[in-house]
């Protein structure tokens, strides 16, 4: 019991890497044992973080759980992992939306150890972002992540669909997302990268810990240049990867492509877990890194976040394909969350400071609440094409009748999705917004047009599928959700009443860990 | 005495080569059996040697020496040291796999296996000599045979002309080091050719700047050093499997090495002056390299030119002189011959089947060939400079390194990375993955498990030196620490 305590974070980190080694020598026939295997072995790193979550002490300020080990010596990079309040919660969030993935991914035929196996290799590469301490090491898993989910969208993505590229060659819709959504974040990450050699250059080490200390220090000149000119340029190729998997608009254009390409337990995880990579990228390190340059650069990143939502709700109401319209509207949430960064960054060590907590408190809350409700949107997308093979929302209305658990259940996830009161995105939302108001009123207002086409857009999904006259050719054909994706989206649905009724279980965590850091 | 490991593993594959050539051609299976016994037993004593290696003992360990031409001041003088003990490691292994995944080749086996052990003993012996002209000696041993192995197994189409292009490259590269190593000799006036010694000799100033640009090119014309790399594509793209995979996985390694043994750490005054140009010229061989790879339609010539950009980076490495830049092209030596070694016997398994390398006539590959599919993605990632493979691991303090001395080309380079994924990407896609043309169905069979044992080997080093970066790095950074002792510190 003691080794489980004292490793508590390597082994919720590892064990889904050993998981995966043992599925390699599993015989690929024995398909419902893969299936079973890769289910419980990714319900463990879930238990263990509840184990986390129950002992983590909120009230001490710091990380908890540290674990530190030899890795890269040379260079003074270590494997160094720790959870904070923040860090906690994305932890929980990501080991909750991996085993429901996995079972959602049980309708998956077509070589199950191969998808298993990268789908366990995902989740270590995501929670690695959330526990690294180590500026290297927070690299290495930050790009890892990215092959598993280039292989989940490339092989298993969507069938049909054909895009036409230079030369007029055509190729299909998954080859082409899944080229975009790589290329698009290795070369955002590329100035991550430069930016991270450059750091550790200059402090000699790569700790985050020891890089807070050392960094905001160093003054005169880098480089030949001045300390506040490489700043500013280490900012924004900061700013600029993070912004690339948010995304924020304009950056956003590899989205709509690789969720509606991705098969569906890859769009859940990619909307759900992925995009939050980014934002809390800016919250561990942006923020803490260069409170000058984001002081400075707020206005630019409020303005981005008010077009991506306004944009994003636009985008979503103009599609006619079910998937594409929750893919934009993740552009739409995940702008709440920049918002609220954003209005972290101007106000912090000001008079506005507490505003910018409350912001801070709803951006962190709206990237967990938005992973419950884009994984639950996709997968309920998910369920009626594997029904009809069709996403056209052309194709569907009236449907209510016909399915009425599906649609009861999918009216309840849309108005998650929407904000209504009582449930988890209006708390969230409501902070952002009531945080952000005295720091950026006239984005914060603008914001509110994309608020009320983020209603459009819901309404106008549920409609053309639920509602107006019955699509006759379905009936007979369309048959109701069963048993198995109920039971995936039931801890879905429970969270988010749970959080929209009675917040202050995982607020408390939240609002402590911000209080601590800014 | 102790055991003269060195000598047994630069000895044992030219004495295996010769004894094969007594053989009876047709006794084929005799030949092949033979050939894996020698290499697998260099391989053992290579791995023992890496691992035997003390950090933090004496610079150079297992010397042995013996006066050759006392006269001239030659003699028989080897040991390795932090940096050339992975390359022995690496040449045991390319030399191992090499013989693995050519047990197929049926035209005059004898030979082929002859020379490439002549071959072998070449590289292995320039990496453990300590004496300038054993190292020459072997140089040549290496190169020479390669013309033979090239024009005679090599791709029809092109042999001769590669054959002919590589050797005449080479040799005029090794014969302008050579100058520069007499004007070394005799202007040290200290009547040897022992390096160790030739490194106290305290030569002036001005003699380094003059000399220091002829041996450094003339070995880094072997390193594929932009504008001299043309050369290493072309002849890549002729040789026969295992002999590209020699040839990229290890006698580039042996040019970059030498100008680092020779040009470096003999004349590192002048490398200092130098340095500018040199990192310049790596540069274009990073960026250049890496777009010429994406424009190319055959398989092989898109390796070809990975290397091209890959070695640029060692070769960037070496020209920072400083501590982090040093040890990641240190690693990234072992890590690209590796990575290389394991592309050429994927490219050649695709070939053997297919008989194209025409990317866009290829297509779907990896449900008859998965195990070779998934190599090439694991070499794919390492090329892209993903973390967690030793790429990485390599490249992450060359760009280190760089940034403590050019900035702006850290930055240029950095295109690099994208481009090489967009190029991995594309041949991953295009060779492996998507519909397989009509004319292969039926006839592409998955490789043997020979070659499984191959790429699993392969596969296993650049995973391995990945995720445990201390299984490389310490030792390479001992060696590193003498060439900055050398270079005054810096």
């Amino acid at each position: 019991m003691d080794f489980i305590l004292d490793h508590l974070l390597s082994l919720i980190l590892f064990t889904p890497v050993l998981a995966a080694l043992i599925l390699v020598f599993v015989p690929k026939e024995k398909e419902s044992f893969l299936r079973w295997f890769a289910f419980g072995a990714s319900l463990v790193p879930l238990v263990l973080t509840l184990i986390l979550w129950f002992r983590f002490d909120s009230l001490k300020p710091g990380f908890q759980f540290s674990e530190r080990a030899i890795w890269y010596e040379a260079i003074n990079s270590s494997f160094h992992v720790g959870v904070d309040g923040l860090s906690l919660t994305m932890v929980l969030l990501t080991t909750l939306l991996t085993p429901i993935s996995v079972l959602a991914s049980f309708n998956i035929k077509d070589r199950i150890k191969s998808y298993m196996i990268l789908f366990l290799l995902l989740e270590m590469g995501m929670l690695g972002v959330f526990l690294s301490l180590d500026l290297l090491l927070f690299f290495v898993f930050w790009e890892i992540g990215l092959v598993p989910m280039y292989f989940l969208i490339n092989q298993w993505g969507s069938e049909k669909g054909e895009r036409e590229i230079w030369g007029g060659r055509k190729v299909s819709a998954r080859v082409y997302a899944s080229f975009k959504f790589m290329v698009y974040t290795m070369a955002g990450s590329l100035g991550l990268l430069l930016a991270i050699q450059m750091i550790g250059v200059v402090s000699g080490t790569f700790d985050i810990q020891e890089i807070f200390k050392v960094w905001p220090t160093i003054e005169g000149t880098l480089f030949g240049l001045p300390v506040s000119t490489v700043k500013t340029a280490a900012f924004w190729a900061f700013v600029v990867a993070f912004a690339l998997k948010v995304p924020v608009w304009p950056f956003h254009t590899w989205l709509p492509d690789a969720h509606t390409e991705a098969p569906t337990a890859g769009s859940m995880i990619l909307a759900g877990v992925l995009l939050k990579l980014g934002a809390y990228g800016f919250l561990r390190l942006v923020l803490p890194l260069y409170p000058e340059q984001a002081q400075a650069y707020a206005g630019v990143l409020a303005l981005l976040a008010t077009l991506a939502i306004i944009f994003g709700a636009l985008a979503a109401y103009g599609q006619s394909d079910f998937k594409r319209l929750v893919a934009y509207s993740s552009v739409n949430h995940m702008g709440f969350v920049v918002l609220g960064i954003a209005a972290a960054g101007l106000a912090a060590g000001t008079a506005d400071a507490e505003h910018a907590r409350i912001a801070l408190n709803g951006a962190v809350l709206q990237m967990f609440n938005h992973g419950l409700s884009a994984a639950g949107m996709f997968f309920l997308v998910g369920v009626i094409y594997e029904r009809t093979h069709s996403r056209n929302l052309e194709d569907f209305g009236g449907l209510f009748p016909l399915i009425p658990i599906f649609g009861g259940i999918l009216m309840f996830t849309s108005m998650a999705s929407l904000g209504l009161p009582g449930l988890n995105g209006f708390i969230s939302e409501f902070l952002v917004v009531r945080g952000s108001w005295p720091i950026f009123t006239l984005f914060t207002a603008l914001s509110m047009i994309g608020l009320f086409f983020t209603g459009a857009y819901i309404l106008k999904g549920i409609k053309q599928v639920l509602h107006g006259p019955m699509n006759e050719k379905w009936v007979g054909h369309l048959s109701e959700i069963n048993r198995r994706e109920i039971i995936v989206m039931a801890p879905l649905l429970v969270l988010m009443l749970w959080i929209g009724v009675w917040p202050s279980w995982i607020l408390d965590v939240i609002n402590k860990a911000v209080q601590f850091l800014y | 005495m102790q055991f003269p490991i060195l000598s047994v593993i630069v000895f044992t594959p030219i004495v295996t080569g010769l004894l094969l050539l007594l053989f009876p051609g047709e006794r084929k299976q005799a030949i092949r059996i033979t050939a894996l016994a020698a290499s697998t037993v260099n391989l053992v004593l290579s791995i023992y040697a890496y691992l035997a290696y003390e950090i933090g003992g004496p610079r150079y360990q297992m010397i042995e020496k013996i006066p050759w031409l006392p006269k001239l001041g030659i003699s028989y003088h080897v040991g390795i040291d932090g940096i050339s003990a992975p390359l022995v490691l690496l040449t045991g292994v390319v030399m191992f796999t090499g013989v693995l995944i050519s047990w197929g080749i049926d035209d005059r086996p004898r030979e082929f296996f002859a020379f490439l052990f002549i071959l072998a003993t070449g590289v292995f012996g320039v990496f453990v000599s300590l004496d300038l002209f054993m190292l020459f000696f072997f140089y040549e041993i290496a190169v020479f045979p390669m013309y033979l192995l090239i024009a005679i197994w090599g791709w029809k189409v092109t042999r001769e002309y590669a054959a002919m292009k590589l050797t005449l490259y080479l040799f005029i590269g090794s014969v302008i080091a050579l100058v520069g190593a007499l004007a070394m000799y005799f202007t040290a006036g200290m009547q040897t050719f022992d390096m160790l010694e030739l490194e106290k000799a305290g030569f002036s100033l001005g003699f380094q700047q003059l000399w220091f640009p002829f041996v450094f090119l003339g070995f880094a014309v072997l390193g594929g050093i932009w504008p001299f790399h043309n050369w290493s594509p072309d002849g890549h793209v002729a040789a026969p499997t295992a002999v590209s995979m020699f040839h990229a996985g290890v006698l580039m390694k042996l040019g970059a090495f030498a100008s680092l043994r020779v040009g470096i750490m003999l004349l590192p005054e002048g490398a200092k002056y130098w340095m500018p140009v040199a990192i310049f010229l790596t540069l274009v061989n990073v960026v250049y390299g890496a777009f010429i790879a994406m424009v190319q339609t055959d398989f092989k010539y898109v390796i070809g030119f990975s290397s091209v950009s890959h070695m640029g980076l060692v070769l960037m490495g070496f020209a920072t002189l400083n501590r982090n830049g040093l040890i990641g092209a240190g690693v990234q030596m072992f890590s690209h011959g590796v990575m290389t070694a394991l592309f050429f016997a994927v490219v050649g398994m695709v070939y053997d089947q297919a008989h194209t390398r025409e990317i866009p006539k290829l297509g779907g590959f990896v449900k008859r060939m998965p195990w070779v599919a998934i190599a090439f993605i694991i070499g794919g990632l390492v090329s892209m400079g993903m973390p967690g493979f030793s790429g990485f691991v390599a490249e992450f303090p060359i760009f280190m390194g760089v940034w403590r001395t050019r900035p702006w080309i850290a930055i240029l380079a950095g295109v690099s990375i994208v481009v090489t994924a967009s190029y991995v990407l594309n041949v991953v896609r295009g060779v492996f993955f998507g519909k397989m043309p009509a004319e292969f169905e039926g006839h592409i069979t998955d490789v043997n498990v020979l070659d499984k044992i191959a790429l699993v080997v392969l596969c296993a080093l650049l995973i391995g030196i990945g995720v445990f970066p201390s299984v490389m790095v310490p030792l390479v950074e001992s060696g590193v620490d003498s060439v900055l002792g050398l270079l005054g510190g810096a």
